[in-house]
């Protein structure tokens, strides 16, 4: 075993990673960015070098420089994680070059199965099952259209390159394949530099199937049996299980000698995962060989009771492998979900910010969390925007779901839209239980999963204004202590009033819509005008930032969260985002001064529209932004002029940076 | 201490009928208030906010902090007054609190008249003033005002406590460090451009308020100049080229923002200088003075169940117990503040007036407030009692009660008459606040005393020119004269007229004590100095 690694990597996996070596008692070395200095896999590595600026390209895929640190620390081997350097058979050469460990397989499996095209060729000699298709090096349109014929439709091209779904095409019928050809051509020209395409007959209701293989520098090689990642969006998994629901042991024990054949075709060692595409008729065509430790790797282990960075490091240092394949058996269902920053409601779009709040259910037995960041880390435009991976386990696939929904309604974020809700809603599908499952699931079911965004509750105002009206009772309590005058009823936020009963108005904003609630105050609380009527509530907030309410004499428990003028209510499960609004208050300062115009989201200047000190109208747009793909433009409050622009085209500018001075003309009324 | 135990029997009839009574009386009280307070008619205010203004009562609201108590002051102003309504004699005035200070809150109510000056308003605005200066508040001014009313400028503007004195007052607080603010909300005309051009700092309110020595029309009849309100006198003038004004506002809101910045940069401490306690609510529920008090205020009741419900814990430590028992002294605490307390319990003989002069002189040793609890028929009369100085002793107490520096508040809590009045600190004796019970009555004398002296001296007149008086007659004689009395010596009478500040459900009496015990502690104490006391 090694006395010290180093962790090419961040985020969870790194996270994850450490926790295991840790626990064997290995040092560990982390490497960050920029963007990451204050990340949580620093503070937990026991040394951490920085390794450039936050793009990846600067810091994390640096080869050489992750190197360097390497030997400089003295690691004797590098854990590449998933993403990446985890598949680039150049890092793991170069890692041999300098004599330092790569925890992975040899770079020659690696290299063998970087190219899908090749690939297949390779498990089709070695007898693995594949799906009819055409992986040859000849490109040529007019032999494309007549190969794709002969495969049939519905029919998928993909870039030989590719992954996460860049350059890849479903064509229905023959007449539109020149033009779905094009477009996976462009896509994967500019994602990967190389326009070779495959074709591949395409199921209709296809799951997806993966096996964990792991094999050892002895030759052992065995599997940890089948995950079920089929519910997925755009090729992207965001449930995966094991057990696969239904899977027979006869298939089981298919797919896994297809995977160990597979693995051992390309003189496997180490952590792999062997994807299959599982037909309705229980045929299974083998998709693609991840050579690398999987995201969804916490399923298996929670089946399995076993932990894959341990055996990882344990075959990378040349021991064998604990266990034979007889030894192995699974224990109950796991089931991952993927807790991302992400809008579902937005085509997922990411959602960028501070995580202002992070809550995550209680880790025990029955529920795991890897997660890479804390509650005031910023999700960056950098990486990927995953938040936790949330891990639930149980004795079987019903008790599984059902911890599963409990644990995704105590997930708690506020300062990024995530997709806890849209997770919730594919863990409550009767589909869903019904183990009615295949890739198309999401978009067959997608009404079902995508609710129209509904108008806050009156459950939700009432939550909303109560904890208003109780941080005022605590402020002025603070108030109150730190007085000369600690005991004068002027302190009382009674809202009292002489010979009559008073009132105070909160108003918020919704969506798009204004409510307004009128809040009375009563003895020990308060009484609401709610849109939906009166409701009487009083309530306290406890130590761990819950809201215990009590509306109309039901007991609530609630979280919610304060920034600004936004609040975000988590009740039941679901966030929902109200927009404090003080009328007259400090917005209107702006249009009493000069306005300074400031970013409204983190994004990229992509245009400039007017000279500095050009008089301009009330509305003239000055400036475009570019955010999550979505252009800003930012136009003249009033009748002015450009002082100065602080961003030049191109330039990176973070949510509320001041982007321009604008000087007002004086006007007369 | 002492904890007074209550003879209250709360499921008597007595208690109940009495409940029901002060019940009736409180909630006409309610009712009369939520009318004020609405201000001015319908249409007025509709064409307020038409024109995106706030009401002056919202006004306050966004003004003070979230919840905080607004004290206000003069409610009744002007009622039944002038033949007309003029509600609140067209302005708000109170204690309020603005980032954690209490501050006197002026509010225009343009919907009433305009906002102009009645008597009475500039009575209610000299009054609140006066509060301020006696306790340091920092005042703030909302103005929407279009000065004095003109058809009764004889009794607005030229005397001593008339309109001008508003700028004199202004001057003076400022110079002794009492914050003057105004926020310019609508009209400032004339005389009124004072107010925020005597303001430490100014707000005005773009396209809303404006500020001229002279209006538009006056402009035009004197010197020909055709110029709108605007161009004369609103925010772009004032805040860019005149510099009358220092905040530039958008909106009603705004203004009051600016307003609650201004005030958080004060940098003024209030110095509480008494020593104080944890506050313990009273043993007994505060409304339940409605059934110890009888609404006949010839009916007599023990002034101990009212303390007992008034004061910490219900704990009370008397002076004197044993001594002019028609007078209760003693110590307590109100929400924590350790207060001194006269309360008639009867009428006054000369050992109830020797006891209280004692016992004010010891409060004014020790700095502690004074709370006179008012429900007095007077002094004791007849041969024996003047013949044992019963008028050298009342002195003693006048004298006592007039040079008693430390905060004084009276509660008239049913009958205020004659020299009774001014020995328990009545208006006359400026207490720093006058509250009086809806139950209570001010005048000279009983209207059946009254009645009653009248007609014996009318009989005494016929009987000596050998004419006869018939029972009937002279029924019909004494009847208009205790009618009158009660009609003047009403509460809402009283209030209307500014001889209190305001008119409190007797359940309320505690919080308003402590609210207004809390505001007068923004100044120091001062020391006192007796006159001759007659021996």
């Amino acid at each position: 075993m090694f006395d010290k690694i180093l962790i090419a990597n961040r985020g969870e996996i790194a996270c994850r990673v450490i926790r295991t070596a840790k626990r064997l008692g290995v040092r560990t070395v982390a490497v960050y960015s920029d963007a990451d200095a204050d990340a949580l896999h620093v503070a937990l590595a026991d040394e951490a070098y920085h390794i450039g600026p936050s793009p990846a390209r600067e810091s994390y895929l640096l080869s050489d420089v992750i190197l360097d640190v390497a030997v400089r620390s003295g690691a004797q081997a590098v854990h590449p994680g998933y993403g990446f350097l985890s598949e680039n058979a150049g890092f793991a050469e170069a890692c041999a070059t300098a004599g330092i460990v790569f925890i992975g397989p040899p770079c020659a499996a690696i290299r063998a199965m970087g190219s899908k095209s090749a690939a297949k060729d390779i498990m089709g000699a070695a007898g693995v099952p594949l799906v009819p298709g055409y992986h040859g090096q000849e490109q040529g349109t007019d032999f494309l259209q007549t190969e794709a014929d002969r495969i049939g439709y519905p029919l998928l091209i993909k870039a030989s390159a590719g992954g996460g779904g860049k350059g890849m095409r479903v064509v229905a019928r023959s007449a539109d394949f020149g033009e779905a050809l094009a477009g996976a051509r462009r896509e994967a020209m500019s994602g990967f530099g190389d326009d070779h395409v495959l074709l591949e007959r395409y199921l209709t209701k296809p799951r997806h199937i993966e096996i964990q293989v792991f094999a050892d520098s002895q030759g052992n090689a065995l599997h940890l049996f089948e995950r079920d990642c089929s519910i997925q969006r755009r090729h992207q998994k965001v449930i995966e299980e094991a057990p696969a629901s239904g899977m027979t042991t006869s298939l089981r024990g298919q797919m896994g000698a297809a995977a160990v054949a597979a693995a051992r075709a390309i003189n496997y060692v180490g952590a792999g995962t062997v994807e299959f595409l599982l037909d309705e008729d229980g045929s299974f065509y083998f998709m693609e060989m991840n050579t690398r430790l999987q995201v969804e790797h916490p399923v298996t282990e929670m089946i399995t009771g076993l932990d894959l960075v341990e055996w990882q490091l344990l075959v990378a240092s040349g021991e064998p492998m604990p266990r034979a394949q007889e030894q192995l058996e699974i224990s109950g269902h796991a089931i991952e979900a993927r807790i991302y920053a992400e809008d579902p409601l937005r085509e997922f779009l990411p959602s960028i910010g501070k995580l202002r709040h992070l809550r995550t259910p209680a880790e025990s037995t029955h529920v795991r969390i890897d997660s890479g960041v804390r509650q005031n880390d910023e999700v960056s435009m950098h990486y990927d925007p995953m938040i936790a991976k949330l891990v639930v386990w149980d004795c079987d696939r019903s008790s599984a779901i059902r911890r599963l929904r409990q644990a995704l309604a105590e997930f708690q974020v506020v300062g990024v839209t995530t997709n806890t809700v849209f997770l919730g809603s594919v863990a409550a599908h009767p589909a869903f239980a019904a183990g009615e499952i295949d890739t198309g699931f999401i978009e067959r079911h997608r009404t079902a999963l995508f609710p129209e965004a509904v108008p806050a509750s009156d459950r939700i105002l009432a939550l909303a204004s109560l904890d208003l009206m109780l941080e005022r009772e605590v402020e002025a309590g603070q108030r109150a202590h730190s007085s000369s005058d600690p005991y004068s009823p002027w302190h009382q936020t009674s809202g009292w009033r002489l010979n009559f009963d008073n009132h105070h108005d909160l108003h918020f904003i919704d969506g798009e819509q204004a409510v307004t609630v009128v809040v009375h105050y009563r003895p020990g609380g308060y009484l609401l005008d709610l849109p939906g009527g009166s409701l009487f509530v009083r309530g306290e907030g406890n130590a761990g930032g819950e809201l215990l309410a009590d509306l109309g004499g039901m007991r609530v428990k609630a979280t919610v969260v304060r920034s600004g003028n936004m609040l975000t209510v988590l009740d039941q499960g679901k966030s929902h985002l109200l927009i404090r609004h003080d009328p007259g208050a400090a917005g209107d300062e702006d249009e009493a001064a000069a306005g300074r115009l400031t970013a409204p989201m983190p994004g990229k200047v992509v245009a400039i529209l007017v000279e500095v000190g050009t008089r301009v109208e009330r509305g003239t747009p000055l400036l475009i932004m570019e955010a999550m793909k979505m252009e800003h433009t930012i136009n003249a409050p009033c009748d002015g002029a450009v002082a100065e622009f602080h961003f030049e085209v191109g330039g990176v500018v973070n949510e509320g940076a001041e982007l321009l001075d604008f000087t007002a003309e004086v006007t007369s009324i | 201490m002492t904890t007074l135990k209550t003879a209250l029997n709360v499921h008597s009839k007595e208690f109940r009928t009495n409940v029901d009574s002060m019940a009736a009386i409180v909630a006409d009280l309610r009712e009369k208030a939520s009318e004020i307070r609405l201000g001015g008619d319908q249409r007025s205010r509709a064409k307020h906010l038409e024109r995106g203004k706030l009401l002056p009562r919202e006004r306050v609201r966004q003004l003070l902090d979230v919840g905080a108590p607004f004290l206000e002051l003069s409610q009744f102003a002007a009622y039944n007054v002038y033949g007309e309504d003029v509600p609140a004699a067209g302005i708000i005035t109170g204690i309020g609190r603005v980032m954690g200070q209490e501050c006197m809150i002026f509010a225009n109510d343009a919907t009433v008249k305009g906002g102009t000056y009645y008597p009475l308003t500039v009575k209610k605005h000299l009054r609140a003033q006066e509060i301020a200066e006696a306790n340091h508040l920092p005042c703030i001014y909302l103005v929407d005002s279009g000065g004095v009313f003109l058809p009764r400028q004889e009794e607005v503007f030229p005397d001593r406590d008339h309109f001008g004195r508003i700028f004199y007052n202004q001057a003076n607080m400022s110079g002794k460090g009492i914050p003057q603010i105004a926020a310019v909300m609508g009209s400032c005309t004339a005389g009124g451009a004072y107010m925020p051009a005597m303001s430490d700092e100014s707000i005005i309110v773009r396209r809303q308020g404006t500020i001229f020595l002279a209006g538009p029309p006056l402009v035009k009849a004197a010197i020909g100049e055709v110029v709108s309100a605007e161009d004369l006198g609103g925010a772009e003038v004032h805040c860019r080229t005149s510099g009358v004004t220092d905040h530039y506002a958008t909106n009603d809101g705004h203004a009051l923002s600016i307003a609650r910045r201004i005030v958080g940069n004060l940098n003024r401490v209030k110095k509480q200088p008494l020593a104080v306690r944890e506050p313990v609510e009273p043993l007994y529920d505060p409304s339940e003075i409605h059934g110890v008090i009888t609404t006949d205020t010839r009916k007599p009741y023990d002034v101990h169940e009212v303390i007992a419900r008034i004061v910490d814990g219900s704990e009370f430590d008397e002076f004197k117990q044993l001594y002019g028992t028609t007078l209760v002294c003693g110590f307590a605490h109100i929400w924590g503040y350790p207060v001194g307390i006269v309360a008639n319990n009867g009428i006054l003989f000369s050992e109830s007036a020797l006891k209280g002069a004692h016992f004010i002189e010891l409060c004014s040793q020790r700095g502690i407030p004074l709370i006179f609890l008012q429900n007095v028929t007077g002094f004791m009369v007849g041969s024996k009692y003047e013949a044992g100085g019963i008028a050298k002793d009342g002195a003693k107490m006048v004298t006592a009660v007039a040079c008693a520096n430390v905060p004084k508040f009276t509660v008239i809590t049913g009958g205020s008459y004659g020299a009774g009045n001014y020995g328990m600190c009545g208006r006359a004796f400026s207490p720093r606040f006058l509250w009086i019970w809806p139950n209570a009555r001010v005048s000279v004398m009983g209207g059946e005393q009254a009645a009653s002296v009248l007609a014996t001296v009318k009989r005494d007149g016929m009987e000596a020119r050998g004419e006869t008086w018939s029972a009937e007659e002279e029924e019909l004689f004494r009847k208009p004269v205790r009618d009158m009395y009660e009609h003047q010596g009403h509460p809402y009478y009283a209030s209307a007229r500014l001889w209190d500040d305001g008119i409190i459900d007797p359940a309320d009496t505690r919080m308003v004590l402590g609210l207004g015990i809390s505001a007068t502690m923004n100044a120091p104490v001062g020391k006192t100095k007796f006159g001759i006391f007659r021996m």
